[in-house]
């Protein structure tokens, strides 16, 4: 008999698939990308039970540069993807990921659902304030003054959507934030939040070096591990409001039910039909 | 239907018991072996409000509404007028109305029909705990043929939890109504009854929006995300219990975007799954449809189609989301539309449609309609099909796996999360053959080759169409409308002419050659279909070649087709 080969664990270059990403030098998505993997390499998950789901954005490459399962599926819909993807699949490992453009304006409805529903998966968000793909258009997270995009050349004039407070109102039971410029930092965020039963959310700031070139100083302004939350909501909405979205860690982490339906079959189509019968 | 039949129309205010009358006299119909069709219309209120039921019995299968009525029977005059149009009458129809009811409206008085007043409340008023709508069920009841062990058997399953008294307060006003009714016979001398045929087939009671969900469980459909919307829900109420049964379930998503990406979500993992919606809703879909078929995720969305545009008159039937089905997706994206012909084709049309687009992965539209959808139907119970999801795969330890590959039937097998070595990313970009995005001319000629060649290709058999008769000349129809063009030929050949009819199942993608065939002989040819802009029509012109000497009858929603009308045209035509 062949001897059981002992397997070698894998690191997070295994995760990567060997596709060159589109992206430009310098882009925080490549941090991110790396820290998804070692998050992955972390837990150990095997590459065939877990999924990469995404939308349309510069982020959203992201499924393509892993080795694991993953849809790169349409603007704003990667969280209703995944969802179904792990209703009907719920021993897969899901990972939901794409920018602020397409998770926080096209996809604003299924991000509050998606908290409320707390399906067992886990939402990386690459927030770079801005529309990278299509070239530098204001996001909901863009602050309102700022003039650089075409489209509204005297700012958005509107405030700025707080995706923290957003999450934890909308009943997120894990929230968190990182940064590119700290990968390890944010591997482990994403391992912890893969960790977490229910819907785990985390913002990472990420750089567009393209379209906010300015958002290379975040690596000075960022303050690592900062966040002050913890279990407790009201602590966790009072950091929030002094909060000025430079400071990373676990937000709020709680234990909500799952939504997880219950898959076993009772009864066999015949037992259907009869009802049919008068 | 050549066969004699009864058609019955039943108004009166809410909690008259109209619904319940129409559904109880339905339901006793086929337990004395006889066949039926119940539709509902009410006014625009959600609840209360006016309502009619409209039943047609018959001794044969019967699946569309007759030209006129037969008996108008209203337990009050509320708002009647506001049915007037969805009420043909003609000069040996029977208005019965109760006596206690004052002053009947104008579209009866006016009415060309026979009335007679009978004594409803009085009636209802001997008998303890006894309601005017129970003698009326008793009343029509005797009227149809439908006799007395069969009524008390439906109560009895009716009103099992109500208690017995109620029960025989029911069965009491059920005997009087139908003693009311036989003196009633004999002094304005009709004689509606219908003949019953014996010891039968099993039969079945269903909507057709129940049937679409059977057929979709029974093409293997475990998994569905929906968002409700008039009328296509009570697919969605249907299946989501009964999913539960079967080791599936049903997510209620927050809006149809999510619903239609929920069900690519779950078929990307392997699992069977399926949506339904109306017009509204299958338009914020489509660009989920495009993912769907340029990914090759195979996913079914049934459309139960109302009057449009935007909402329309969202109760009533038309066959209007044709061109949308066909035509809303962007970019070149070959992909199945298929037309239910009757309550129960809903259920074959939509395992056929499962069982499609899981062998094609690709994304299925089946076109239902509100007629279809929210009316009774009673048929012979359908036979087990073959048709079920057949998924192409890879198994386990695939080597330089090529998701996308450019295979000769089109058609590559998918790995499906969970199996080692085939992991790749759907993509809704172009692709090389293995999955990886590309912009290359080369690859997306040869990607937009497979997805089209895989659908063309395949040999659908015979369902493509029904085709009956023969003859110069022919319709062609498809969905809803068969029914009544299926009638108005058989009444024509009862008279000696020979007409044709081709109702087409699988709209997209066309089969030119199969309708060439069909259409072999043919010299004169009449399109029937329920749209104002002539949608079928045109769509017909542009995918195949139809006889110089073609003329379309289309009518909108929201008064359905009857068989006389067609009758009418065709005459004309010769
Ligand atoms: C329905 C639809 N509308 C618009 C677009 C164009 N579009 C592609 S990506 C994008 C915004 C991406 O921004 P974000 O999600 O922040 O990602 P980033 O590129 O910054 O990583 C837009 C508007 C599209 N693909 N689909
Ligand atoms: S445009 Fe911005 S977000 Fe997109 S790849 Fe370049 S740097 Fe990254």
């Amino acid at each position: 008999m062949d001897q059981v080969l002992q397997q070698k664990p894998l690191t997070f270059k295994d995760y990567k698939s060997d596709y060159k990403p589109v992206w430009c030098p310098g882009c925080g998505d490549f941090s991110v990308l790396a820290a998804i993997t070692k998050a992955l390499a972390e837990l150990q998950i095997p590459r065939e039970d877990c999924a990469v789901v995404s939308g349309i954005g510069c982020s959203s490459r992201i499924p393509a540069y892993t080795s694991v399962y993953g849809i790169h599926a349409i603007h704003g819909r990667a969280l209703a993807a995944a969802t179904g993807l792990k209703v009907a699949r719920p021993e897969l490992t899901v990972i939901a990921t794409g920018g602020d453009g397409d998770g926080f304006s096209i996809g604003g409805n299924h991000f509050l659902h998606a908290c409320r529903r707390n399906v067992d998966m886990t939402y990386v968000v690459m927030d770079n304030e801005v529309y990278g793909m299509t070239k530098g258009q204001a996001s909901p997270t863009t602050a309102s003054d700022w003039e650089g995009s075409k489209l509204t050349p005297h700012g958005t004039g509107v405030s700025p959507f707080n995706p923290l407070s957003i999450a934890l109102s909308a009943g997120a039971s894990f929230v968190a934030r990182g940064f590119a410029g700290d990968p390890n930092g944010s591997a482990k965020l994403i391992a912890q939040a893969m960790q977490h039963k229910g819907f785990s959310f985390v913002q990472i700031l990420s750089p567009c070096v393209t379209f906010r070139p300015e958002q290379t100083e975040w690596k000075k302004i960022v303050r690592k591990g900062e966040i002050e939350g913890g279990h407790s909501l009201a602590q966790a909405m009072s950091f929030l409001a002094t909060d000025d979205g430079f400071a990373t860690g676990i937000l709020y982490e709680t234990q909500r039910p799952v939504y997880a339906p219950e898959m076993s079959e009772k009864q066999g189509l015949a037992d259907i039909e009869a009802s049919f019968e008068l | 239907m050549t066969s004699k039949t009864v058609s019955i129309a039943i108004t009166g205010a809410g909690g008259a018991g109209v619904m319940t009358a129409g559904q109880m006299l339905l339901d006793a119909a086929a337990k004395a072996g006889l066949y039926g069709l119940m539709t509902r219309s009410s006014g625009p209120q959600i609840r209360g409000g006016e309502a009619a039921a409209f039943i047609r019995l018959s001794s044969d299968p019967i699946d569309c509404p007759d030209d006129y009525f037969d008996v108008l029977f209203c337990f009050d005059w509320m708002n009647v007028d506001r049915f007037a149009a969805e009420l043909p009458l003609r000069t040996d129809s029977v208005i019965i109305g109760d006596e206690a009811a004052k002053n009947p409206p104008e579209m009866i008085t006016a009415s060309v029909a026979r009335q007679v007043m009978v004594p409803l409340s009085e009636a209802a008023k001997e008998i303890e705990g006894g309601r005017p709508n129970m003698i009326g069920l008793g009343m029509l009841g005797e009227l149809a043929g439908v006799p007395l062990d069969a009524l008390q058997a439906i109560l009895e399953k009716v009103l099992k939890r109500k208690g017995q008294a109620a029960l025989d307060a029911s069965i009491a006003g059920v005997e009087k109504g139908m003693q009311v009714a036989t003196d009633l016979e004999s002094k304005i001398g009709i004689d509606l009854h219908l003949e019953r045929k014996e010891n039968q087939q099993t039969r079945w009671s269903l909507t057709g929006n129940e049937a679409a969900g059977m057929g979709a469980l029974r093409g293997g459909v475990r998994f569905c995300a929906a968002y409700p919307i008039t009328p296509a829900t009570e697919v969605l109420e249907w299946l989501a219990p009964n999913l539960e049964k079967v080791g599936g379930t049903l997510v209620q998503a927050e809006d149809e975007l999510a619903s239609v990406n929920m069900i690519i979500g779950g078929s990307f993992g392997g699992v069977p799954s399926i949506t339904a919606t109306a017009g509204p809703g299958l338009a914020l879909m489509t660009e989920a449809l495009g993912l769907a078929v340029s990914a090759e995720i195979p996913i079914v969305v049934i459309d139960v189609m109302r009057g449009g545009p935007s909402t329309g008159i969202p109760t009533k039937s038309e066959q209007s989301d044709l061109n949308i089905a066909l035509h809303g997706l962007h970019g070149d994206a070959p992909h199945i539309v298929t037309a239910a012909q009757s309550i129960s084709d809903c259920l074959f049309t939509t395992q056929w449609t499962v069982h499609l687009a899981e062998a094609l992965q690709t994304a299925g539209i089946v076109l239902s309609d509100q007629s279809l959808g929210q009316s009774r139907n009673i048929i012979d119970k359908p036979a087990d099909l073959a048709f079920v999801a057949k998924r192409e795969v890879v198994e386990a330890g695939v080597e330089d796996y090529k998701r996308y590959a450019l295979s000769d039937s089109g058609v590559s097998p998918m790995a499906i999360p969970g199996t080692p070595g085939g992991e790749y990313v759907a993509d809704g970009l172009e692709t090389a053959e293995n999955a990886r995005p590309s912009s290359s001319a080369e690859d997306h000629y040869a990607q937009l080759d497979k997805r089209q060649r895989k659908l063309s290709q395949f040999d659908y058999g015979q369902h493509w169409a029904e085709i009956e008769g023969e003859g110069e000349l022919a319709v062609v129809t498809f969905g809803s409308v068969t029914a009544p063009v299926r009638e108005a030929i058989q009444r024509l050949e009862s008279e000696g002419q020979k007409i044709k009819m081709i109702s087409m199942r699988l709209l997209s993608p066309a089969l030119p050659d199969k309708m060439d065939e069909a259409l072999v002989g043919v010299k004169k040819l009449l399109v029937v279909e329920q749209t104002h802009s002539k949608q079928f029509y045109r769509y017909l012109r542009s995918e195949f070649d139809l006889p110089k000497d073609t003329t379309v009858l289309a009518k909108p929603g929201p008064l359905p087709f009857r068989p006389g009308e067609i009758v009418n045209t065709l005459k004309e035509l010769g």
